[in-house]
């Protein structure tokens, strides 16, 4: 490493603290891509902690991410609550039929252990591995999906709905006890040598719920979760807006926001500049076709729409980069945050 | 007609169902149920749309909203009335994945706005293609979520190719919403931003059909 380098952990922390330093910090959340490079089903590769911690140490040398992912998948989660996992072969497993099949099912939960809960075992002993690898110097971005957006996969988006306009008490009995088991396992990750907790809460996003409905529901939910999670957290609106509500997030108690490529990064970065972080915002899904001229020109547009001062991380807008984004469009990505997004960011508009 | 249609947004909006029904009843003397739906409920539907793509509305309230309407046209204008649409046999399903909610909308909006078409709910590719074929549906609705999900509409055109199928493909979702060149890569015919768009679109097929194309 040269002298005057920082690393990825004193770049991250930097930018975080609102200060400028030596580059912009590149989060590539390439949480798939490691089963490719260890030439592994993706079924085969999520089966072994090590297979984890060894893509996921792979993917941060390859491309110079500044954080490694301790994420396995979203329905690791609802795994744990006893529902189901589909595996697909080109993309990230996905949950099955909602468990929570009636709203009195709701009355009869039990908060899962996430000290012996096997899928999450695999989470913390891909963390333990990682951490003794990148010691201090690279941070490991843990995920925990809020309280109240877990319900979409245990009960299915149109019964959450439902139950968060008709049924208040169900309500707020589900949000409870996921509250819980999100402060555990969130904080059971921080334990295992995770950095930081990405606080993914994409029903709280104006895509979904109005800010009238968020400040009764996901805004204090939010505050009250985070406020117990012991270490650093993100919220991520998993391309969702968040404009109307950024002032409110800003309130929540979180460190940054993970936003969407449907909304200005420049106006973004206004409302939060030297309040939180702002991650983004290329767009994952349209990266599959990119070539690697497009892909150094957007993230060239991101760096001179939000990376002055500080407080910003380039970032896919999703939180999870697809399987078919090539290596080609990755390296693009990579080297175009090393040659624009040197501080202090020049706006070269060529 | 603009006020009432405004009103009409506005009431959706708030899920004020009284106002609502007091809204249609104003009308309701004067005009048969298939012109307060296309004149009056049809616009309401379509602004709450562009609304939710300009990010000045909430899913949520297009679901509740959805609803609220199918509600009220199946009171106006009941499934089997003979007022209702002279169109071909159409369905929606969402491929793949479990999250129904985007086709649950679609459907509530088409059938908010006259159309009748068959609930496939959640079905894998072989599934989807026999039952459409079974069904002679002329008009497939896919809604999905995840990508991948998405990639497999690929192959639901090229088995109805295979079998000679016209069948016509209007894809909806999330994926299709961030890259809107993707509806052509799984050799759809149409996409829908949102759901009332998807009333447009199936409206211009349908004057096609009509037209003998």
């Amino acid at each position: 490493m040269e002298n005057n380098k920082m690393t990825p952990l004193q770049r991250v922390f930097k930018t975080l603290s609102h200060q400028e330093p030596d580059q912009v910090p590149l989060f590539l959340n390439l949480t798939m891509h490691g089963a490719k490079e260890l030439d592994m089903s993706i079924k085969k590769y999520f089966s072994s902690a090590k297979y984890v911690a060894d893509g996921q140490i792979r993917m941060q040398k390859k491309f110079k991410n500044d954080c490694v992912n301790n994420f396995f998948y979203a329905p690791v989660e609802i795994e744990a609550w006893g529902g189901e996992v589909i595996y697909v072969d080109n993309g990230p497993p996905n949950s099955g039929e909602p468990f929570i099949k009636s709203f009195n099912d709701i009355k009869s939960l039990k908060l899962p252990d996430v000290k012996t809960t096997p899928c999450l075992q695999k989470v913390f002993e891909a963390t333990h591995i990682i951490k003794e690898h990148v010691k201090d110097e690279i941070p490991i971005i843990g995920v925990a999906i809020s309280p109240f957006s877990l319900p979409v996969m245990q009960m299915g988006f149109e019964n959450y709905i439902q139950l968060m306009y008709e049924h208040p008490d169900l309500f707020n009995q589900l949000i409870n006890i996921n509250k819980e088991f999100c402060i555990n396992y969130a904080n059971a990750q921080l334990n295992a040598g995770a950095t930081a907790i990405c606080y993914f809460d994409p029903v709280s996003s104006s895509t979904i719920i109005t800010r009238e409905i968020y400040l009764k529901t996901g805004f204090k939910i939010a505050s009250e979760t985070i406020s117990k999670i012991n270490g650093p957290t993100a919220t991520h609106m998993a391309s969702g807006r968040c404009i109307s509500i950024l002032d409110d997030i800003c309130k929540t108690g979180t460190g940054g926001i993970g936003v969407s490529t449907l909304e200005s990064l420049s106006e973004i970065k206004a409302i939060c500049k030297g309040r939180i972080s702002v991650l983004g915002n290329l767009n994952g899904i349209e990266m599959r076709r990119w070539d690697a001229a497009y892909a150094e020109k957007m993230v060239k547009s991101a760096i001179f729409d939000a990376a002055e001062g500080g407080g910003f991380i380039v970032s896919d807008n999703h939180g999870e980069i697809p399987w078919d984004v090539s290596d080609e469009v990755l390296f693009a990505i990579s080297d175009a945050v090393q040659k624009w997004g040197k501080y202090p960011i020049i706006k070269n508009l060529q | 007609m603009e006020n009432i249609v405004s009103l009409l947004e506005k009431a959706l909006l708030s899920l004020d169902k009284q106002r609502l029904n007091d809204l249609i009843s104003k009308v309701n003397v004067k005009e048969s149920s298939i012109d307060i739906i296309e004149k009056y409920l049809v616009p309401a539907l379509e602004k709450i749309g562009i609304g939710w793509q300009k990010g000045s509305v909430a899913l949520s309230q297009i679901y509740m909203s959805g609803r609220i309407c199918e509600e009220i046209v199946e009171k106006i204008l009941p499934a089997k009335s003979p007022d209702r649409k002279n169109q071909p046999t159409m369905a929606i399903a969402v491929l793949e994945d479990y999250h129904l909610l985007g086709k649950r909308i679609v459907y509530s909006v088409l059938r908010s706005s006259g159309f009748e078409l068959i609930d496939y709910g959640r079905k894998n590719v072989n599934d989807l293609i026999n039952h459409a074929i079974e069904d002679n549906v002329m008009i497939l609705l896919i809604s999905t979520l995840m990508l991948p999900s998405a990639l497999r509409i690929k192959e639901v055109r090229k088995k109805f190719n295979q079998l000679n199928k016209n069948i016509k493909i209007i894809v909806g979702g999330a994926p299709f919403i961030f890259d809107t060149e993707l509806w052509k890569e799984v050799d759809a015919d149409a996409m829908g931003i949102n759901a009332s768009e998807s009333v447009k679109l199936i409206s211009n097929i349908v004057g096609g059909y009509k037209n003998g194309k």
